[in-house]
């Protein structure tokens, strides 16, 4: 009897041991694969601000890149077309595509220079601009009173241009169902996935 | 060993890469064409000279514009924004630019031609400045591509005058 019972507490001391263990280790596991994920999130995160950033100290504009809205420049720039923009010390001249901000108006406007009055003492531009696809210049859609651009209501010229790609952000600022649905989705894939 | 995910991620990071190199590559090619475009534009007559209730001096004229820019146009081009531009310095201004008459050029077939025209947007000086006023003419044109990078040039004519009087 001695003999038969002596094993038994060694098993069960064996096995209580080697779930602990075993939860130990899943336990210590999920903290790290948590870290790692966290870790990589942030990376994902903080790589584009640093590409974002990175592309607003190159180009000197406060925003790099715009989507193109209206077809008010059409056929040259459609809906959903994308435009990366420079802002150089050149001043600016006619025939230029310039993004400008309008006093009391939220989104900027992507149109193009068609007059230039730089002054001789100060060196300051009015600047007049027109829509490729508008039949009157753009003086109804400034401020009211307002006849002249000037430097600081522009933000940018447009020199390189990529089509379509702008429709992402367009679709999801204007169905924003399907921007929580797909950050939904991403993320549950980053925190599901092993490695 | 490859999730479905993983597979789909990696086909659409590939696939979109590619898509880039050719994008960047077909915008490339284009520094390769030297275009040699030709224009020429007459004054064939003028209108008036006025100047406006505010003070603003304003002129009409008709204009003779004739150009051939089909060599600026590449399998990259998706159109040619042409404008001709009038150009002068006054005591106020360092550079007065007026943009008289635009077109946009979709195609290369239509991209000779010769019109006779009244300038399409005023010509409107910043204060009463025109009188005898030297001026140039300069043709400007913009490419748009199809992908990439956009270009510009242009082209000046010199020797412009308008009239000593009003009329």
């Amino acid at each position: 009897m001695e003999k038969a019972g002596l094993p038994e507490p060694i098993t069960k001391r064996r096995r209580m041991g080697w779930i602990r263990e075993n939860v130990d280790s899943i336990r210590s596991l999920q903290k790290r694969q948590v870290l790692t994920q966290a870790v990589s999130l942030g990376m994902i995160v903080t790589s584009a601000l640093i590409i974002w950033k990175g592309l607003m100290c190159v180009t000197g504009s406060e925003s790099p890149v715009v989507v193109v809205l209206s077809g008010s420049m059409e056929p040259g720039f459609k809906r959903g077309d994308i435009l990366f923009l420079h802002m150089s010390k050149d001043p600016i001249r006619a025939g230029e595509i310039v993004v400008f901000n309008i006093d009391g108006r939220e989104i900027p406007i992507v149109h193009r220079v068609i007059k230039v009055h730089e002054r001789q003492d100060t060196g300051e531009v009015d600047v007049l601009t027109k829509g490729d696809n508008n039949f009157g210049d753009d003086r109804l859609l400034y401020a009211h009173g307002q006849l002249w651009l000037q430097q600081h209501h522009i933000m940018g010229r447009a020199v390189g241009f990529l089509p379509y790609v702008g429709w992402v952000t367009i679709i999801m600022t204007e169905k924003p169902i399907i921007k929580y649905l797909l950050i939904g989705v991403l993320g549950l894939l980053v925190i599901t996935s092993k490695e | 060993m490859h999730s479905f995910g993983q597979r789909a991620n990696a086909i659409a990071t590939f696939s979109l890469t590619i898509l880039a190199v050719i994008c960047s590559l077909a915008s490339f090619t284009d520094n390769f064409s030297a275009p040699s475009p030709k224009a020429e534009v007459k004054v064939s007559n003028f209108n008036w000279l006025q100047k406006q209730r505010n003070g603003n001096d304003e002129a009409s004229l008709t204009l003779n514009i004739s150009a051939d820019l089909q060599s600026l146009f590449t399998w990259n081009t998706k159109q040619v924004f042409v404008f001709l531009a009038a150009e002068y310095e006054t005591p106020k201004n360092a550079l007065n630019q007026i943009s008289l008459w635009d077109k946009i050029i979709s195609s290369k077939d239509l991209a000779k031609f010769s019109i006779r025209i009244s300038n399409k947007y005023r010509f409107i000086d910043q204060g009463s400045n025109l009188r005898g006023r030297d001026y140039n003419l300069t043709l400007h044109w913009h490419v748009m591509p199809k992908t990439g990078k956009m270009f510009a040039d242009k082209m000046s004519m010199t020797g412009f005058r308008l009239p000593e009087e009003y009329r």
